[in-house]
């Protein structure tokens, strides 16, 4: 119980620095504002926040401290790429890029380089890795880091697997496989729950109250739940073939997830249908394709790309999830979430190789790096299109 | 009738509407399997007589309206029926299923499950729902401040990261760096609270990350979104404290929003539970319900399922009359 | 030192992205004890903001850059939050535009009326109850007794308004800023709280800041004067001064806008055709009714005026005529032949006939097309032109609404002012070629110089193509100005039907009567006049609801 007295005590601490440090603040400052109406919630955070630096400094410099270093190389390398790459799409390329780019807090712009390299990875990867996903080698279980002396090949650089294949090409594979399959199912996601949604906007009527109900009972499931039912069906219906299952898995998780596309371009179309100018259009006499596809539709793009970033994230993390729980994409296909399964009992090393520790998280921080990188600009544009009055 | 009454009476009386059309998609969605369902199921190495009991057991032979009620009947009744698995187990080793010593039933293997997984979400949102709401009220209030981006970053990312990474990521930490807390929750039906705490608090606190950060946004928006209503501005500009302003201005109409947040959230707990389940190998029904999955053990995945979308449906339907309740307009109407 | 309020030279900006952009550039006001001053501009021209900043406040992304504001000797802008806080509400009261928004939905009336004398300390919870009973009496609200113990949205807008007022009065505030307080609100309701404001503000002699962008409602509450324009001052002067002798361009133009004034055309010959002919139509939106029994019509090359308050039907029959709401009984004939109920049945010309210019200019264009694109599609549409013949019929229809065509031909109607926009929205509705043009609430978005030029846009048109107008609106000011025809209703119903100089003249229909006689006028001592002739009984509300 020791450890909680030292919390207590360090908060305790706390408390008293804030106090002090505002005094401070309004007598070194003679009484500005700033500092006299300062709330002590404020003057605590700050100091807060010194003392959180401040330890973070000290873990930093600890011997055991591995994992920690990483991830503050990590955090400070990306930062500084995403800086490097904003600073370059303000000064290079056309005006209309770099306006793009002024606005750009660094959150996005660490977005949309991740997005980056994860599309040249998936559509190169061939060319990028260096074996085959499928390539069976001699040497089963080398550990990371290519020292033979610690258990390692330099042949593989991530070692490989319980099989004998190459961790690092099955990685970079694996961003073809998840991304490539992902990306895929949102898409049809998007044609089935967007055509539908736009359709039950225009038309109204017994169209949208039948498919609105369907879906809101369809939606009453919980999506992955659903998907696992909708799964363990699919398995006793696939054949043989691992492809088949990994196909019915697309259209399962594209189904379920155009439910919550139908409820979005639904919305987003039953605003723009009420607008003045669609009933100036109606009036005139236009046809149904007219109005969807020359009124409608330009005026849904921004909400519609802001969904398809979240959406992607979403069938992304359920794929993940489906096949770290062994029923989604299947093998001989790399993919991360079956990847993190697999190597999930290095963890347990993590003392004596941390390397070899870090094998399933970094299977697992590549889905999240992309979803975190999606997510980051999903919130800007969101926030650059509707956040400006705030 | 009190018009609040009448609104709340129509929609408990949707949410069950809804439970029954569910129900129907799940039995549907199992009974649209073509060909000889039991073998397919079971596969060629099931015994004849386990491929038997199921076709009797689920009544092929019977039109599918009448089979839905019967099944319906049992479900309601708590006769969740007998598990493939140990329908085969049982005639393997020679008991039948009518037999009075019969093979387990499902509702025999749900029920201690279910009552770890409400343990576990209970614990997260204990953990979960003060430190959310406190963390989003400020966030709002201290907005575009340096700790909002900083509670933005943090959110957006657990948000956005898989489960299993947040778990791996606190089992490296609590688990295997600094040995704190198990791995791997061994729970038994005599364990001691402090003990179970202690087996259910590493797979309890990954929720808490992943539930916390969608809770404090949400949170966030809404109160914010009050903060900005001209009866805000009124106030401040009658002289009232800010605490005051907060307190007797904002909250009342904060309720309903909160409400429904704090309801949606614990709805998707019960989606994340199913992979925190698998990886701490903590043995509740999300577990039971994956590994079912993976064997096409249908009857437990259909109970499994149906008890998911219902306590789903429910805490959906929860935040709906709570909201509504507590909205001024519809409590006092004109 | 005599005067309550002192602001010089303030400077005041609003953040738009990353840059701060000037709403108010170096004002001086002053105000003395017991003074009304009016505040008057366009929109845009930081009136609000000017009020707000005048008790010390700004909104969220607002901040004063330079400039000081003393109030009673103190200065508001290096006061601490405390002290302002301690004078917010007290001495300083505000009464907002929307009542309805800025009353919490969740407190009762008088819980929120005796919050700020009881937390500052003035006096306890049942006397400052008493008080507020008393107030509402005062302000003329029904039922002072028991109106305080009910929920905002339990009270009609006019007598939520008063009893923001009364709030305001809670304290006894040495000043008041009133920020278009009856904006919102109908005439026949505007006059009733405007009499209440007055005589409350007067009784007790308190200073306030009257912000409004009418012309006449000003003239009745104001000592004095000041108007603004896009951040500046154009001048100030006493109230009589500033209507009977402006001094600058832009104050003269204003006032001159009342003074537009189309002679009514002949009446047309009784054998006509009309062309459009509604006859006994009764409509309803799914089981409400909301029309009945309409009858009117609409002659070749003349302007029907439609006039009523907000849920007379007015809009509604408009539906009707298009088709978008079929009748359930009635017919509407175009030249002598019926029309179908429903759009979808109508064939091309019969559409094509009809046309329709919209209240909101935002929304009656598609953000996503230019100006080409919108004006063009109706000409491609009905009259089958193509690539350059279409373009040189939307280059001409755009010369028609004045607007030059390159420069506007490419642009989108965000890049455009609200009275160009509108403009736009008259070419769409003239590239059709029609006979007939629906124009609803056309002009009551927009500022009074901009409107007036639509106005005489619309009567240059009509002259020159022999349009036929139907005009919607809820403005008599608009109606005198360009109607041959008046059709006036209420709840449903057309109440008076005739040539535009007979309903300007009476005897008139009380309903009308009491319509006529609500709309604020420039002379300062019309609404004094007016109390004096027709009683506080026989206005507002009370006489809307005695019919």
């Amino acid at each position: 119980m020791s450890l909680w007295v030292w919390i207590l005590l360090a908060l305790a601490a706390i408390a008293l620095g804030g106090w002090l440090f505002r005094y401070a603040g309004q007598r070194i400052t003679a009484n500005r504002p700033y500092f006299r109406d300062m709330p002590y919630g404020v003057a605590f955070g700050y100091v807060f926040a010194g003392a959180a630096v401040l330890g973070g400094i000290w873990l930093y410099f600890q011997d055991g401290a591995v994992f920690f270093r990483w991830a503050v190389h990590g955090l400070l390398g990306f930062a500084a790429a995403a800086w490097v790459f904003r600073t370059l799409g303000r000064t290079v390329g056309t005006d209309r890029t770099r306006k793009f780019f002024r606005s750009m807090p660094l959150t996005a712009s660490f977005g949309l380089l991740i997005i980056l390299i994860y599309a040249v990875l998936a559509i190169f990867a061939p060319l990028i890795a260096p074996y085959g996903q499928e390539e069976v080698f001699q040497q089963v279980n080398a550990l990371p880091g290519g020292d033979p002396a610690a258990g390692g090949n330099p042949d593989h650089l991530l070692g490989t697997d319980q099989i004998g294949r190459d961790l690092l090409s099955r990685l970079i594979y694996g961003a073809q496989n998840t991304v490539g399959i992902a990306f895929a199912t949102t898409c049809l996601a998007f044609f089935l729950g967007g055509s539908f949604g736009f359709l039950a906007a225009t038309l109204g009527g017994w169209l949208d109250q039948v498919l609105s109900r369907t879906v809101d009972v369809l939606m009453a499931i919980p999506s992955l739940i659903f998907a696992l039912l909708l799964m363990t069906i699919a398995s006793a219906w696939a054949g043989t073939q691992s492809w088949q299952l990994t196909f019915y898995m697309i259209v399962i998780i594209a189904v379920i997830d155009s439910t919550r596309v139908f409820r979005l371009s639904r919305a987003v179309g039953a605003n723009i249908v009420v607008m003045d100018y669609i009933e100036a259009a109606k009036l005139r006499g236009e046809g149904l394709r007219y109005l969807i596809f020359r009124e409608i539709l330009p005026n849904a793009y921004a909400p519609l790309l802001a969904e398809f970033g979240l959406r992607f994230c979403f069938v992304f993390l359920t794929i993940a999830s489906l096949s770290f729980l062994g029923v989604g994409i299947q093998p001989p296909l790399a993919d991360w979430g079956t990847m993190v399964r697999d190597l999930a009992q290095f963890i347990n090393f993590a003392a004596f190789s941390p390397l070899a520790a870090a094998l399933p998280l970094m299977a697992a921080g590549a889905i999240a790096l992309l979803t975190v990188a999606v997510n980051f600009v999903v919130d800007w544009m969101l926030q650059k299109s509707s956040g400006l009055k705030e | 009738m009190h018009p609040v009454l009448k609104i709340v009476i129509q929609r408990l009386l949707l949410g069950l509407l809804t439970l029954l059309v569910v129900s129907i998609v799940i039995f549907l969605a199992v009974n649209a399997l073509p060909g000889d369902f039991a073998q397919a199921i079971l596969g060629q190495s099931a015994t004849p007589e386990a491929v038997a009991a199921i076709r009797r057991d689920l009544g092929l032979d019977q039109p599918a309206v009448t089979r839905y009620f019967s099944w319906l009947a049992d479900m309601l009744t708590g006769d969740l029926g007998v598990s493939f698995a140990q329908a085969n187990f049982a005639s393997f080793v020679g008991t039948s299923a009518e037999s009075g010593s019969g093979p387990v039933t499902v509702l025999q293997q749900i029920t201690p499950r279910f009552q770890n997984t409400m343990f576990l979400a209970g614990v997260t949102a204990i953990i979960a729902v003060p430190v959310s709401l406190t963390l989003g009220i400020l966030a709002a209030l201290y907005r575009n401040s340096a700790f909002d981006r900083g509670v933005n970053i943090f959110a957006l990312s657990s948000v956005s990261s898989p489960e299993f990474f947040l778990a791996y990521i606190l089992i490296l930490f609590l688990a295997v760096l600094n040995p704190v807390l198990p791995s791997l929750s061994n729970i038994f039906s005599d364990m001691g609270l402090g003990e179970r705490l202690r087996a259910t608090l590493l797979p309890a606190l990954t929720l808490t990350l992943v539930v916390t950060a969608q809770m404090m946004r949400m949170t966030r928006a809404a109160i914010i979104n009050l903060l900005a209503s001209p009866y805000i501005e009124m106030a401040r500009l009658k002289g009232i404290s800010p605490t005051r302003v907060i307190v007797t201005h904002a909250l009342p109409n904060a309720l309903a929003p909160i409400i429904t947040v704090i309801a949606l959230n614990l709805a998707y707990l019960i989606t994340g539970v199913v992979v925190v389940e698998v990886v701490f190998v903590y043995p509740g029904i999300g577990q039971l319900f994956v590994d079912s999955v993976k064997i096409r053990d249908i009857p437990v995945v259909q109970a499994c399922c149906l008890i998911f979308a219902s306590a789903y449906i429910l805490l959906n339907l929860l935040a709906d009359v709570l909201s509504i309740l507590s909205n001024p307009r519809l409590r006092h109407p004109k | 030192m005599s005067n309550l309020v002192e602001i010089r030279d303030i400077w005041i900006e609003g953040r738009s992205d990353e840059d701060w952009l000037p709403i108010i550039n170096g004002i001086d006001l002053t105000l003395a004890k017991g003074e009304v001053l009016g505040l008057i501009g366009e929109s845009g021209a930081g009136k609000s903001t000017l009020g707000l900043a005048a008790m010390g406040y700004t909104r969220d992304g607002v901040r004063i850059k330079s400039g000081s504001v003393t109030f009673d000797g103190i200065d508001l802008i290096a006061a601490s939050a405390a002290t302002k806080r301690d004078l917010l509400g007290k001495r300083i009261a505000y009464v907002a535009q929307s009542a309805a928004a800025s009353f919490n939905p969740a407190h009762k009336l008088i819980d929120q009326h005796i919050e700020a004398p009881v937390q500052h300390g003035i006096s306890g919870r049942t006397e400052a109850t008493q008080d507020g009973i008393e107030l509402y009496r005062r302000l003329r609200l029904p039922n002072p007794e028991e109106i305080g113990f009910r929920y905002p949205h339990q009270v009609s807008g006019g007598q939520l308004q008063r009893a923001m007022t009364a709030m305001a009065m809670s304290c006894r505030p040495d000043l008041i800023i009133f920020d278009e307080p009856t904006t919102a609100l109908d005439v026949t309701t505007q006059i009733e709280v405007l009499a209440a404001i007055r005589d409350i503000v007067e009784q007790f002699d308190t200073a306030a800041i009257y912000i409004t962008h009418d012309l006449a409602v000003v003239a009745q509450m104001a000592d004095r004067i000041k108007v603004l324009l896009r951040g500046d001052e154009v001048e100030t002067a006493d109230t009589r001064t500033m209507l009977s002798a402006p001094q600058q361009d832009y104050t003269k133009s204003l006032w001159a806008v009342r003074s537009f004034d189309r002679p009514a055309k002949p009446a047309p010959a009784t054998d006509a055709t009309p062309v459009i002919s509604v006859q006994n139509i009764t409509a309803a939106y799914g089981r409400m009714p909301v029309l009945f029994d309409v009858s009117f019509d609409i002659h070749e090359g003349r302007t029907v005026a439609v006039v009523g308050e907000s849920g007379s039907g007015k809009s509604t029959a408009a539906r009707v005529i298009t088709g978008l709401l079929p009748q359930s009984q009635g017919v509407i004939e175009y030249r002598g032949d019926p029309l179908p109920a429903d759009y979808r049945k109508r064939d091309r010309n019969q559409l094509r006939q009809a046309q329709m210019i919209y209240q909101m200019a935002d929304t009656a264009l598609n953000p996503r097309k230019t100006i080409g694109e919108i004006v063009g599609r109706p000409v491609e549409f009905y009259m089958g032109l193509k690539g350059r013949k279409k373009r040189e019929r939307t280059r001409q229809l755009l010369n028609q609404i004045e607007l030059e065509p390159d420069q506007f031909i490419d642009r989108l109607p965000s890049e455009l002012s609200g009275g160009q926009k509108q403009r736009v929205g008259i070419a769409r509705a003239l590239a059709a070629e029609p006979e007939f043009i629906i124009c609803d609430e056309v002009t009551s978005a927009l500022d009074q110089l901009v409107a007036e030029g639509i106005l005489r846009l619309l009567a240059r048109l009509q002259d020159e193509l022999h349009l036929s107008y139907m005009f919607i609106t809820h403005d008599l000011a608009t109606v005198k100005a360009i109607a041959d025809e008046v059709v006036v209703m209420k709840d449903g119903r057309v109440v008076e039907h005739g040539p535009k100089k007979e309903m300007f003249t009476p005897p008139h229909h009380p309903y009308t009567d009491l319509l006529l006689s609500s709309v604020p006028e420039m002379d300062p001592d019309w609404l004094t006049e007016l109390l004096a002739e027709r009683g506080r009984e026989n206005i507002g509300d009370a006489a809307v609801g005695k019919m």
